[in-house]
Parts: structure tokens; sequence; C-alpha cells
């Protein structure tokens, strides 16, 4: 008999979430076989059998996370097959042996000091068990004890001191959190994963309030509808937006002429056609931006409640679709790298983004975004915000405008941007002046490069 | 910080390798010889040098009227003492065992530790009772006991129970000087411990903890013999990569709440090991003192690891399997590194 552990599926991870279970309790299965599947912050990835045999236990229910290393599963001959033990029960149960001696060694030293033949050697009490009177649960008994009556009340979330103090400073919604601890026990671990995760909240996070679920569910009628799973990237992400939708901002749009920046992108590329390195218009921009940001500092700064933080870094966040969700990988120090530097980078980030293998320091520090949805044929959108980013930019596609140059119409590619401000930490000049000088640089994109 | 700590690197020169026994042995005579007031009383502790040897060779050389033998009469010696420490001089008393304490209890508990205070502050008990507690060397269950927190339960008392013979040196030099009554534990298991015992003047802080090891990840809290084992079961982590605190008590009246929750606001986790039963010890009071002023720190329950509630047994196999030891802390100390998901 084996026991089947949360495995390390990425460097960054610490726990996994128990999404689904592939086998049932009873079912054989061989080594190499995919048992369930197993939900990262990053991916969802299989959890394989090392050895043949029955699934004997399933140790956690679907949607537990489960730390690193800890058993989920119990593979054997089928002798042991049966109900979902908690891996919590197998301590109590060894330690009953001990606890019963107990009860026979008290009364009888109490009664008789000769009580040689009564308590067993190997059985004598341990320490931190008391013994006989029922007010001395240690500490794991009482938690069991408890933890019945908690599971069938269902009332409040059990939490450590410190995690209830935590969860307190960063206005961490314990809703969304749940306990990895003994029992669930919400532990420091589990918030400071949540503010990692950019679950806190300046200011309260109104709680999504039930109504507009049952709206939802009431919208579509019963017929065809499916309730798809949140994923933790969707949960994060839905909680972020509507952050992000409470912080007062606007938006402005600059036209901007294409025909330079796609020219010199063609020379550009044509040059580098032996190396393999390709440079997208959107790597330009990055780097456009970027340049930009750095002659204006302002635009390159976070509201931080009784401050304005101005980055001293230019760090461009660049939006990625994946399956499962939005993600935001970050070119660090996009200012002072070059053009083939930001078009490797960015290939790589949004292939890691795309197979779930980002690293955490891969999707942090950004001080500001750009979101492009040209290559969908997207005239003009509006982004929102990434808090605490006090600015993201919206490109949309270059498509082709006539335009009268010299008496004779011309075709001349044209492209929106759309700037959203986080009107706290910067003022419409201030954006607008950003923007000018952004637009200047992508119509004279030889700035880029020089 | 006192002036001595068991983790204290003495210099060369400064310091030399002595047992316990040898540590409380040395301080006795260095203060018979610097204060004439200061007298030595108590069973069998003259002509037979003390069942424990503790006062080997004083009789001989400060005489009869410094270091009286008594009949095994403990309130009567214990009485007596009272009253020479009310008329100014400065009694040492040896009660051979804890367990005998028993017997002379009203004397300590209604007379030494109430007098000052009754007598409107006009009067002093500059006195100390010194006896070994502590089981583990087959003395069956009345010869066997931790009692120290029925003493520590009391004001008007001091209670000190040092764990290295640096520090027995250092406690029992200040519990002599000091003007209350200090009950003084020792413990049968820490005489033949030895440890380096810094030369010359050496005077505790009375009412200080220590913290003789530093750690970030847990805090360990200990008195007495069971230092031995909470160092040992730290470095036992240490080598795992667990950053263990241990902090040594030193003095159970007036306890030092302060160095105590110091540590676990750093390290989030506590567990108490501790010689005595677990009902009402004196880890009960440590886990207060944590829940009072650090709970918002706390990531886990405090532990405590103590006795079996059992008279000890006489029986080996049985008093070793009652005693808290090295594989119950470990144990203990791994569960709640679990219960907060520790990793290095």
């Amino acid at each position: 008999m084996s026991e089947v552990t949360m495995p390390r599926l990425s460097d960054t991870m610490e726990e996994g979430e128990l999404a689904r279970w592939l086998k049932n309790v009873g079912d054989p299965v061989a080594k190499g076989d995919v048992i369930a599947e197993i939900e990262t912050d990053k991916a969802t990835m299989d959890l394989e059998a090392f050895e043949d045999g029955v699934l004997e236990k399933q140790l956690v229910e679907e949607g537990t996370i489960v730390p690193i290393g800890e058993a989920v599963a119990v593979i054997g001959d089928g002798s042991g097959a049966g109900g979902g033990e908690k891996p919590a029960d197998a301590e109590p149960a060894e330690k009953q042996p001990a606890a019963e001696a107990k009860e026979e060694a008290e009364p009888a030293a109490g009664a008789d000091p000769s009580a040689e033949s009564e308590p067993s050697a190997e059985s004598g009490p341990s320490a931190e068990e008391p013994s006989g009177d029922e007010q001395q649960g240690d500490e794991q008994t009482g938690d069991e004890r408890d933890d019945a009556a908690a599971a069938s009340a269902g009332d409040k979330p059990r939490m450590s001191p410190v995690a209830r103090k935590l969860a307190r400073d960063h206005d961490i919604d314990l809703a969304t959190l749940k306990g990895t601890g003994p029992n669930g026990r919400i532990i420091r671990k589990d918030i400071e994963a949540a503010i990692e995760a950019g679950a806190a909240a300046p200011g309260t996070a109104a709680a999504a309030p039930a109504e507009p679920r049952a709206q939802a569910e009431a919208a579509g009628g019963d017929r065809d509808s499916e309730k798809v799973t949140l994923n933790r990237i969707r949960k994060v992400t839905a909680k972020r937006l509507t952050e992000s939708q409470a912080v007062p901002h606007f938006f402005l749009t600059s036209v901007v002429d294409m025909e330079r920046l796609i020219a010199l992108r063609a020379e550009v590329n044509q040059g580098l056609a032996d190396t393999g390195v390709k440079i997208s218009i959107n790597d330009f921009i990055v780097k456009a931006v970027a340049l930009a940001l750095r002659q204006h500092p302002d635009a390159n700064a976070s509201w931080n409640e009784d401050s304005i933080l101005r980055h001293g870094r230019v760090n461009i966040g660049v939006a990625v679709a994946t399956e499962a969700g939005l993600l935001v990988p970050v070119v660090k120090d996009a200012d002072r790298k070059t053009l083939s530097d930001i078009a490797a980078e960015i290939v790589e980030l949004a292939g890691k983004a795309r197979d779930g293998k980002l690293g955490l320091d891969e999707m942090t520090g950004g001080t500001f975004s750009v979101s492009n949805l040209g290559m969908f044929g997207i005239d003009e959108f509006t982004a929102m915000l990434n808090p605490p980013e006090a600015g993201i930019l919206a490109v949309g596609a270059a498509s082709p405008v006539p335009v009268l140059r010299d008496g004779q119409l011309v075709e001349v590619p044209k492209m929106k941007i759309t700037l959203t401000v986080d009107h706290r930490a910067m003022d419409g000049a201030t954006g607008a002046a950003f923007l000018r000088d952004l637009t200047g640089i992508l119509e004279q994109p030889l700035r880029i490069v020089v | 910080m006192s002036a001595a700590t068991p983790d204290q690197s003495a210099e060369a020169s400064g310091s030399r390798v002595i047992t316990y026994r040898q540590a409380l042995n040395e301080t006795l005579r260095a203060e018979l010889e610097r204060d004439e007031n200061v007298f030595l009383i108590g069973e069998e502790i003259g002509v037979f040098e003390g069942s424990y040897k503790i006062t080997a060779g004083l009789l001989q050389d400060f005489g009869p009227k410094r270091v009286v033998d008594t009949p095994i009469a403990e309130e009567g010696f214990v009485g007596a003492a009272v009253g020479a420490a009310m008329l100014g001089l400065r009694p040492v008393v040896e009660i051979m065992t804890l367990n005998f304490s028993l017997v002379a209890i009203d004397q300590i508990v209604n007379h030494a530790a109430k007098i000052h205070a009754m007598f409107g502050g006009e009067v002093k008990v500059p006195m100390v009772i010194r006896f070994p507690g502590g089981g583990g060397q087959q003395l069956a269950a009345t010869h066997s006991q931790n009692l120290e927190v029925w003493y520590a339960h009391i004001p008007g008392l001091k209670v000190l129970a040092p764990s290295t013979p640096a520090e027995a040196k250092a406690m029992l030099t200040a519990a002599i000087r000091d003007d209350d009554p200090v009950i003084f534990l020792e413990n049968l298991g820490l005489y033949n411990v030895k440890g380096e015992v810094p030369d010359g003047e050496q005077v505790a802080e009375i009412g200080k903890a220590a913290v003789v090891k530093e750690g970030t990840d847990l805090t360990l809290v200990s008195y007495s013999r069971g230092m031995v084992t909470a160092l040992q079961v730290a470095d036992e982590f240490e080598q795992k990569g667990v950053s263990v605190e241990v902090v040594d008590l030193r003095s159970l009246r007036p306890l030092d709440r302060d160095t105590i929750c110091a540590s676990v606001r750093k390290t989030s986790r506590a567990v108490i090991f501790e010689d005595d039963m677990l009902s009402y010890g004196i880890g009960a009071e440590i886990a207060a003192t944590i829940g009072e002023g650090a709970f918002d720190w706390l990531d886990a329950p405090v532990r405590r690891v103590a006795a079996a509630e059992v008279p000890l047994p006489y029986a080996k196999p049985l008093e070793r399997a009652a005693m808290p030891s090295a594989e119950d802390l470990s144990r203990v100390v791994q569960q709640t590194l679990d219960a907060t998901r520790f990793t290095k």
C-alpha cells in the first residue's frame, strides 16, 4: 500500500488544488494512469499513479487545496478499499491504544501503588495527551472534536490569530480563502498567498452580492446553459477587475500614423531574417511606451493611498490571452532593452503564460500595461486598469485610412491607441502629454531604435 | 540578559568546566566567606556533607555555627530559619528534596512569604530554601515530584530554577543576597551536568528569562532540567533547517513575560517543555501569557509537552514512559510546524 502525495509541479508551487478525481475508489489503476487533475496557481496538470494497484482511498475531496507532499490518495492491493478517510484521522487512530492504556493506568495507580501489571510499558502515556479527565483534551483531540461541530454548523472559518490580523490589515476577503492548516484552518501562509495573488484590496472590495448570481442564473433559463467552475486565474481576474472598477479613471484616445513604423519594421525584420528573430508591431509599441514613460515619470506611477509612488524602473505588463484566462507577464526594464531583446522576451513569456508556467516574479512588478487586440481587427477599445498601475494602453488594429497628401488621395495605415488613466495619480494634461509624445515616437519610429 | 547565561563563552583564563554540584558548593563557600550573616542549615548537611554532597567540606571549614545540622524536622528548621532571617541573618536552608518541603509548607507559604507584607514592610525575610526536584532516578512517586509551581503561585516568594552550572552560581549568589525569601530549585538530574562557569563574582538578575539560543521559526520554552532536552531537540531541528529559539525561564517567579512574548511575536509558534504535570502547570501559565501577550502573532495553538498525569512509577520502563522525553517534544514541535505548513 502506498500513498500518492501532492507533487511539486512547478518551481513556485507550494500547494495544488485537487480539481477533479478521474479514478474512483475501487478502480484498478496502472502505473502512469492519470488518477486526478491538479490545478496549481498556474496550470492544470495530471496526477499520475506511480504503481499498479487499486485506488483504495481518496483522502481529499475535489476542490481541496493540498500542500506539496501531503497524501491525497492511497493505492493498494484492493483489500483496504473504502471510505474517504482523511489523513488527520490516521494519527488519532494510532494513538488510540495509548489513550486506552492511560485510562487503565490511572485508576490502577490511584487505587494500588503496586500497579506493575496494569499498564504495559509500550503503551505508556505520552506527555501531550493528558489522561482521564475529559476536560484536558490535547490540541489534536480538541480540534477534531470541534471540527465535527463546525462542519455541521458551517459557520465562520477557522483562522489562526496571526492570519486573522494579517487579513484585517490587508483587507483580505475571507470568503475567497481556503484554509490549508489542520481542519481547514486559515493560517498565515494562506493570507500571505492571498496578498501575493493580489487579493488584497486597498479599501474594501465590494463583496459580490448574491443577487447578480441569481439573475445570471435566471437569464439563460435552464436549457443548454453550462455552469463553468471558476479556476484560480478567473477568480483573481474577477476580483481584481472589480477593484479596478472602483478606481476613478478616464480615457484618452490618439490616432497614430503607422506608415513609417510598418516600413521600418519590414526593414528591420529583413535585416534580422537570418537570426530567426522577428519583431512585431507590439514589440515596437512596448518599447515606445517604455521610452515615453521614461520621459514622463508622472505616468509611470501608482496611487499609494497617502502618496503617489513614481517608479524608478519601467516594467511593462503585456496582456496575454490564454485558455485558462488573462495573464499579464511583465517585461522588466523595457526602456533599457533592445527591440530584439523585448521581442524574444515577449515570445518566451507568452509561451510560458499559455503553458501555465509563468513564475510569480514574471507576473509581478509591472508599472504600466499594454493590451493589444489589433490582431482581432478591433479598431479601438478601452482597457481596464491593472491596479496598482496608474495607466494601461489599449491598442487597436492598424487599418488603412484614405488621406489627402499633396492633393493625392493615398492609403495610410492608422492605429488608434487609448490610454486609461488612474485620475488619482495623474491628471488629464499629464496623460495627454504622455500620449502625445508616445504618438510622436511611434510616428518617428527611428527614435525607438536609436 | 543577566550576567551569566548558559551559552556565554568565558575566556580561556576566566572560567572552568565544573559540575552543577561543584558550582553550588563553591558559591555557598564564597558567600559564607563574604558575609558572616550567611549560614547553612538542614538535615545531614554537616558531618554527612549533604545527601547530594552540595555542602561537602563546609562544616570542616566554617564550623557548626555556620553549617548547622538539624534533626529530621523540616517544619522546625525552616521555622528557625524564618526567625533568624527576620532578625538579620541570611539563612540558606537545604531541604533534602522538594518533596519534603511539603512538611514545612506552612512555614514557607504562611510565614516566610507573608511576613514582610503583613508587618507593614518593616521586617524582611532574606532567606534561601534550596532543594532538588524532579524524577528519573527511580525514587518512586513520593520522591520524584515537580511541585515548584506550588511555590511559583505564591506572592512574597521568588522561585529560581537554574539549568546550568554557570546559572547555578550566578543565581544562588543573587538568591542569597536578595532580601526576599527565595525558593531555589535544583534538580537531581542536573547535579552531575558539567558546564563552563566564569570565575569571579557572578550575580544574576532575578526575574529575567534568557534566550539561550536564537531562532526565527519556533519558540521552545523550558526551565531547569527540561532545558537539556529542549536544547537537544532544538539542535536536532536546526540540522533539519528549522530555526528554533530556546527560552530558559530561569525565574519562575517573577516570570519574565516580556521575553517569552517577544520571542513568540517573532516566531508565531510556541511549544513548552516541562517536567511537571500538564494540568495547572508552569506550561499552562506560559501558554496563558502567550495568549495574552502575543495572541495576534500566533499561527498555531501553543502546545505543551509535560509528564503523564500519574504518580510517577518506580519501575524504570514505566518511569521513563511517564516522563516527557525528547521524542515527545520532537513530535509536538513537528506537529506545530506542520500545522502552519512550515517550509524552509
